[in-house]
């Protein structure tokens, strides 16, 4: 059914179209007049008098046709005076029978009747809604050709009609943050009802599992149960330890392949370097499980020190290298975006290469380059995978890079995997972890943005 | 009365890969004159003054042969530090290229990295000078620590001038340095010259011949990559030996 219906909206886009084309295309012909936009202009304006009030129509019958086909074939047992709760039972019985789905009862008289019932109607009900809907649509095409006269610009309505369409697909953007930000928030506030907010921001006990003990004894230890700051520390401990990585060693790949390298091993390098932002990130938690967090083990068990086999060091480290691509990758395009004639300015003076590389071109490239590091800084406080895999599960408030740490998004995985209670405060920690993370990097964005603007103030 | 020879051009041959910029140069320019440098575009007078402070080093494919003396020392030496004969030579170029710092770091930037200054008074000290010699202090004395790229085109170009002169060059290698200023703020940079040649020898390349006849007491007119001819800018300009260099000068063709 839908089928026929959008290959009969096609038809009619078309035939609409080129009666709009051709009407135009008569007066230039034929009458000698000379119309106000091209021949097409006027095919596309009656194409959009056709098209959109049908889809709209069509939608409208979409949303209610459900409703009150059900509403007809149900009319029968409201009459019959059936209880509301067994009505609703029995309809999903006969929609059951319909889709094939046998059941006990499906050879039941009544339903078999209310389903052949359903069918007939539903056919009946398509065939009336396609006829009206397309003559209704007829009936625009016909005021919108009437309308057509040669002395309008149908130009300039066809792509108004695009601006607006351009616009809402903008507001899809924006309507979608702000629906995310609002379920994160309900949800948020309900855990903040249950829990008080200041224990979670400042409490140093993570366990949520503790929250499901609930007898009287316990139930003060579910308001403890909840302080979020080693999720806080691990997460800073973590990304810290993976910018110590990805900073000094992108940064100075990025000054090598923008001011050093011939431009061969440039074209080689650069692509492969790249490749280490493609890998997914499960590959970067193998990594490291197998082959670093051992490593790092014997390595700290051969200079006597104790190493979970679980570390924070671990899943920084693997980390580190994978944000490397981004520092490096746009490091280098901002560093080489630095205009030739700044370096030859320098050169002029007397400057080597590398006092011009510190002292002109990096400081005319940092607010990309800050930009740079502030985006790897969002990517390491969100990156989850590698920490579920590397750092371990433990809430362990510690400043040990030696010891197992975990992450809020990785107590966010750990929360909502398995069957939970969609009302217990287990579950709706996730929420509030959420929404802290979220405004976690907003704050970072927002500071990003502004060193960004006042160092380009500065040097531009 | 004729001034010494600073720099002498011998037998320059400039290669970029396969094409071939500059033939046999050869070329004397005197201490404390103006030389101007004119000919149509991709003549290879731009090429030639990047020769003589040996900025073509940075492109790979470029390739010079002959010899170069400033003060009768091979320029192409292999025991010259290239660094050192740009502290020697200074350059201002087409567009103005102030660096992304304050007007003072600007200046400081030469005197810094040839460590030219003992402590910070000495380095405010280099600073004002050089910045009262490229006769843009006055305008600029409040607000030192503003970016120079805050300026405006010509007064730019006057920071690069008193950026070139901080490291007290011999030499200041000028490539259009007026093309890209109204002909207000060339005035000024022409008045300059006047007042910066006692101290320096000054070549400029222009595509201004007016600017030329203004400013230089020699002149030399590149074509297609030859020095086709040099003499005192007069001479050039109202009796040149050659019919192509009086075909450029009275406009006929370029």
């Amino acid at each position: 059914m839908g089928l026929i219906t959008f290959f009969l909206l096609v038809l009619f886009a078309i035939t609409s179209f080129y009666l709009g084309y051709f009407r135009s295309n008569r007066a230039r012909v034929i009458e000698k007049q000379r119309p106000f936009s091209l021949d097409k202009y006027y095919g596309y304006y009656l194409a959009i008098w056709s098209v959109v009030p049908t889809v709209i129509i069509l939608f409208a019958i979409l949303i209610f046709d459900g409703f009150i086909v059900k509403n007809y074939v149900l009319s029968e047992f409201y009459s019959q005076g059936i209880d509301q709760s067994e009505i609703s039972l029995l309809f999903t019985q006969i929609e059951n029978t319909r889709n094939g789905i046998k059941l006990f009862n499906s050879e039941d008289e009544i339903i078999v009747n209310a389903v052949n019932k359903l069918n007939y109607i539903e056919g009946i009900f398509d065939i009336t809604s396609i006829i009206t809907v397309f003559s209704v649509s007829s009936l625009f095409l016909l005021y919108g050709y009437r309308k057509i006269n040669l002395n309008f610009d149908a130009r300039l309505i066809v792509e108004k009609f695009i601006l607006i369409g351009f616009f809402l697909c903008s507001l899809i953007a924006i309507l979608v943050t702000v629906g995310i930000i609002f379920s994160l928030l309900y949800e948020t506030v309900r855990f903040f009802s249950q829990v008080p907010i200041l224990d979670f921001l400042f409490g140093t006990n993570w366990s949520p599992q503790r929250a499901f003990v609930r007898d009287a004894a316990d139930a003060a230890d579910i308001e403890n149960a909840f302080g979020a700051v080693p999720l806080f520390s691990g997460t800073f401990l973590i990304a810290f330890i993976a910018m110590c990585v990805s900073i000094p060693v992108g940064l100075l790949t990025a000054i090598y392949m923008s001011e050093y390298a011939k431009s061969s091993v440039r074209n080689t390098a650069k692509p492969i370097i790249e490749i280490l932002a493609g890998i997914p990130t499960v590959v970067y938690g193998f990594f490291a499980v197998i082959t670093i967090a051992p490593f790092i083990r014997s390595l700290g068990g051969s200079i006597g020190l104790d190493v979970s086999s679980e570390s924070a060091l671990a899943a920084g480290l693997v980390m580190g290298i994978m944000i490397i691509p981004f520092v490096s990758s746009l490091s280098d395009d901002v560093i080489s975006s630095v205009p030739q004639s700044l370096r030859e300015g320098s050169y002029a003076m007397g400057a080597t290469k590398s006092e011009t590389i510190k002292k002109v071109i990096i400081p005319a490239a940092l607010p990309g380059i800050i930009g740079s590091f502030l985006l790897a800084v969002s990517r390491a406080i969100g990156e989850t995978m590698i920490v579920v895999m590397a750092a371990g599960l433990v809430a362990n408030l510690t400043a040990n890079p030696l010891e197992a740490s975990t992450t809020i998004t990785t107590q966010i995985v750990v929360i909502l995997i398995g069957d939970q209670e969609f009302d217990s405060p287990k579950t709706m920690s996730a929420f509030a972890l959420g929404l802290t993370l979220f405004v976690m990097t907003l704050i970072l964005n927002f500071i990003a943005l502004r060193v960004v603007k006042k160092y380009t103030e500065k040097y531009e | 009365m004729e001034n010494k020879v600073k720099v002498c051009v011998e037998n320059l041959n400039v290669h970029y890969g396969e094409k071939q910029a500059l033939f046999d140069v050869c070329m004397d320019i005197n201490q404390n004159e103006i030389t101007a440098l004119i000919g149509p575009s991709g003549c290879g007078k731009s090429t030639f003054l990047r020769c003589l402070n040996r900025m073509n080093d940075v492109i790979d494919i470029c390739k010079v042969e002959g010899s170069i003396k400033i003060d009768g020392q091979n320029i192409y030496d292999k025991d010259i530090q290239v660094e050192k004969l740009r502290e020697r030579v200074g350059m201002v170029f087409q567009k103005p290229n102030p660096f992304p710092k304050s007007i003072f770091e600007n200046v400081a930037y030469g005197p810094r990295i040839h460590g030219l200054a003992k402590d910070k008074t000495e380095l405010e000290e280099i600073v004002h000078t050089s910045l009262k010699k490229a006769a843009i202090f006055d305008e600029v004395k409040d607000r030192l620590d503003e970016t120079g790229t805050s300026l405006s085109g010509g007064q730019q170009q006057r920071l690069c001038i008193a950026r070139a002169i901080s490291v007290n060059p011999d030499v200041i290698l000028m490539d259009e340095p007026c093309s890209a200023l109204d002909p207000i703020a060339t005035a000024k940079i022409e008045a300059l010259m006047e007042d910066l040649k006692k101290e320096y020898t000054i070549i400029i390349v222009t595509h201004s011949m007016q600017q030329a006849a203004r400013v230089s007491k020699k002149t030399g007119f590149f074509h297609l990559g030859n020095l086709i001819e040099v003499n005192d800018t007069e001479t050039i300009f109202s009796t040149p030996a050659n019919d192509k260099t009086l075909d450029y000068v009275t406009g006929r063709f370029g």
